[in-house]
């Protein structure tokens, strides 16, 4: 292969510690190679007779990816020609070496002439003719027969996980933008997260511009990309503050699409996250994932579907609220007032078990495409509350039970009310599914039976519930008419969210509670999840 | 030496002067209600209140569309139109 691209100048030291440039005033033969890979073992007679043959006319540069091995490869070759230092790693870098041996032949001024990689009998010999004709000798013949037709290279050592990553974050091109914080060896770093008020009162992980690096492969996106503005302080989010705060929380690379697409939706006016963060009521993001990434990725949507255990389920929400502290500055007892919060302000992310639902999944319910993924976000309280039933045998009885139950959500008697987030268990499925009922009948259902007399909503001297005093909520007469008529909890049937999870045993419903809702409050959103292929 | 890179948005708040101190409440004063609950109860008893110890001043009330979100610009653009004064009467 002769491309004639000019190579990337470079100086490194020799084994005798002096510096040696590219290009120099000569041809030179690159040959870069490391000490624990048979080819380049099989590859070190012929750069050295290379060396005694040409070496005259043409600089042949061993080039060395660790120290102690470039000793060893010395010793055991009896090599003259120049052991070139790189186990630093930066010129196999800009050189894109991915497989060594790889032999790069290039003229006096630094354009390549000629490039392979591994072992390949023809290829040595061409360059050998090729070296003959560029230094105008005529060396002892090499004999060939005894070398193999070809044999394989061995990786790079510039590519090996983490090494890879560190050497795209140091070098001139890297993607990084964010500020650099350096922490003395004698400091804990973790300690030091705490200190810096970064964490969420868990340790984090540290954003090495490594770990950035090794997150960023988890998206096509532009580092830089601004996805939204955060709020309270409406600070841009790029995708790579997003990768950081994602590295922080655990995520692996793959969920940073989910992270992503829910950080888009939190950005929006409807999704309101600046009141979700600053209500004394205790709302949260809540977002639940649908499509295929949820097998992709392992998330949990069984057996103890809203707790720990499972680490895309934990870091995915966590890396979203974690935005929101660091980017969005929502910190508690700043802008964040709740008055109790929850643990689910730690993080609340969960898949919905489509597997288990006979009913068309939340996302397809909200016009996307069964087999995209699509992450939802609610601004709700968290928790989830559940609701027992273990004995109803009917759609009708069990679904009643799970009425009565969000009857409860921010008071019972707080009616007209905005959204809930419903999450049926597969029993409770099973039992609903025997009388074939749909998702609009479990809804109608809902507001059938929380549907009260406005009489019975009303405030008296026991109780209160809908923001007004006895007297005041009392005082316009009302017709009797009126007084009878029945006003059901939700507002809308559409207010009613309703997704399948949990484990197979356990005849309970789970709630996740209102909070303001609409115009007034946040909008359910969804956004689809750009995957990977 | 661990280096890391900064998880938050950068941006060095910007340094606010405190407005210039009249000395004398004159023109008209904003009250700002929340919309929470039973918040115009307090907003009332202050707008009293201000009437009775400041006679020559005009007392508004103005109110956001919910709680739960900033004041909307048209809110904010009308109370700044319209007042000399403004004070942001409840939040929870």
């Amino acid at each position: 292969m002769a491309n004639g691209i000019s190579l990337p100048a470079f100086s490194l030291d020799d084994a005798q510690g002096k510096a040696r440039s590219f290009p120099g005033k000569r041809p030179a033969l690159l040959c870069f190679v490391k000490e624990d890979c048979p080819t380049c073992g099989l590859s070190m007679p012929l750069i050295e007779s290379a060396h005694r043959a040409f070496g005259r006319a043409v600089d042949v540069l061993a080039i060395g990816q660790d120290r102690a091995g470039n000793d060893a490869l010395v010793k055991r070759h009896g090599l003259t020609a120049a052991m070139l230092d790189d186990s630093a790693l930066k010129v196999s870098f800009n050189y894109d070496i991915e497989i060594v041996p790889t032999i790069i032949l290039a003229d006096a001024d630094g354009r390549e002439l000629r490039r392979f990689i591994g072992f390949g009998r023809s290829d040595w010999r061409e360059l050998w003719e090729e070296l003959e004709r560029i230094a105008k000798v005529r060396p002892p013949a090499i004999d060939w027969s005894s070398y193999p037709e070809s044999r394989p290279g061995c990786g790079s050592k510039s590519v090996e996980p983490g090494i890879a990553d560190r050497l795209i974050a140091e070098s001139e091109g890297n993607p990084l933008r964010a500020r650099r914080i350096e922490i003395a060896d004698q400091d804990d770093v973790f300690e030091f997260m705490f200190d810096q008020g970064l964490t969420d009162g868990l340790p984090v992980v540290p954003p090495t511009p490594e770990r950035v690096i090794r997150m960023l492969r988890g998206t096509r996106r532009d580092a830089q990309e601004i996805v939204g503005t955060c709020a309270p302080n409406y600070a841009p989010v790029t995708i790579e503050k997003i990768a950081i705060n994602a590295v922080m929380a655990g995520c692996k690379p793959e969920y940073l699409p989910v992270v992503i697409a829910a950080t888009e939706v939190i950005c929006t006016p409807e999704y309101n996250i600046h009141g979700i963060t600053a209500t004394t009521y205790g709302a949260t993001p809540i977002l639940v994932v649908n499509g295929p990434i949820r097998h992709k990725i392992g998330m949990n949507m069984g057996i103890n579907v809203f707790g720990q255990g499972n680490r895309p389920n934990a870091t995915i929400g966590r890396a979203v609220k974690l935005i929101v502290r660091n980017v969005g500055g929502g910190r508690p007892g700043e802008v964040e007032r709740a008055a109790f919060g929850s643990t689910s302000k730690f993080t609340c992310c969960f898949p919905e078990f489509e597997e288990k639902s006979p009913w068309e999944p939340l996302h397809v319910e909200r016009g996307f495409n069964a087999n995209e993924s699509v992450v939802t976000c609610f601004g709700l309280e968290g928790g989830p509350r559940q609701i027992a039933d273990q004995t109803s045998r009917t759609a009708r009885s069990v679904v009643g039970s799970i009425g009565l139950g969000v009857e409860a959500s921010w008071h019972p008697n707080a009616h007209n009310f905005g959204d809930i987030l419903l999450v049926i268990s597969p029993e409770h499925v099973d039992t609903i599914w025997h009388d074939r009922w749909s998702k609009e009948d479990i809804r109608r259902r809902i507001q059938e039976i929380t549907a009260r007399p406005l009489r019975d909503l009303l405030p008296n001297e026991d109780y209160a519930g809908i923001g007004a005093l006895p007297d005041q909520a009392n005082q316009r007469q009302r017709s009797e008419a009126e007084l009878n008529k029945k006003i059901p909890k939700f507002q809308s049937t559409k207010n009613i969210h309703i997704v399948v999870a949990g484990g197979p045993a356990g005849k309970w419903s789970a709630m996740f509670g209102g909070w303001a809702s609409g115009i007034y409050g946040s909008v359910p959103t969804s956004r689809k999840i750009e995957e990977m292929p | 030496m661990t280096q890391i890179l900064d998880p938050t948005d950068e941006r060095v708040p910007v340094r606010r002067t405190l407005a210039g101190r009249p000395g004398k409440i004159t023109g008209t004063v904003a009250l700002l209600d929340i919309n929470k609950a039973r918040g115009n109860v307090m907003i009332d008893q202050l707008k009293r209140r201000l009437n009775e110890r400041l006679p020559d001043v005009q007392v508004k009330a103005y109110r956001k569309l919910t709680p739960a979100k900033p004041a909307s610009d048209e809110v904010r653009r009308q109370i700044m139109e319209e007042s000399d004064f403004v004070i942001e009467a409840l939040a929870d």
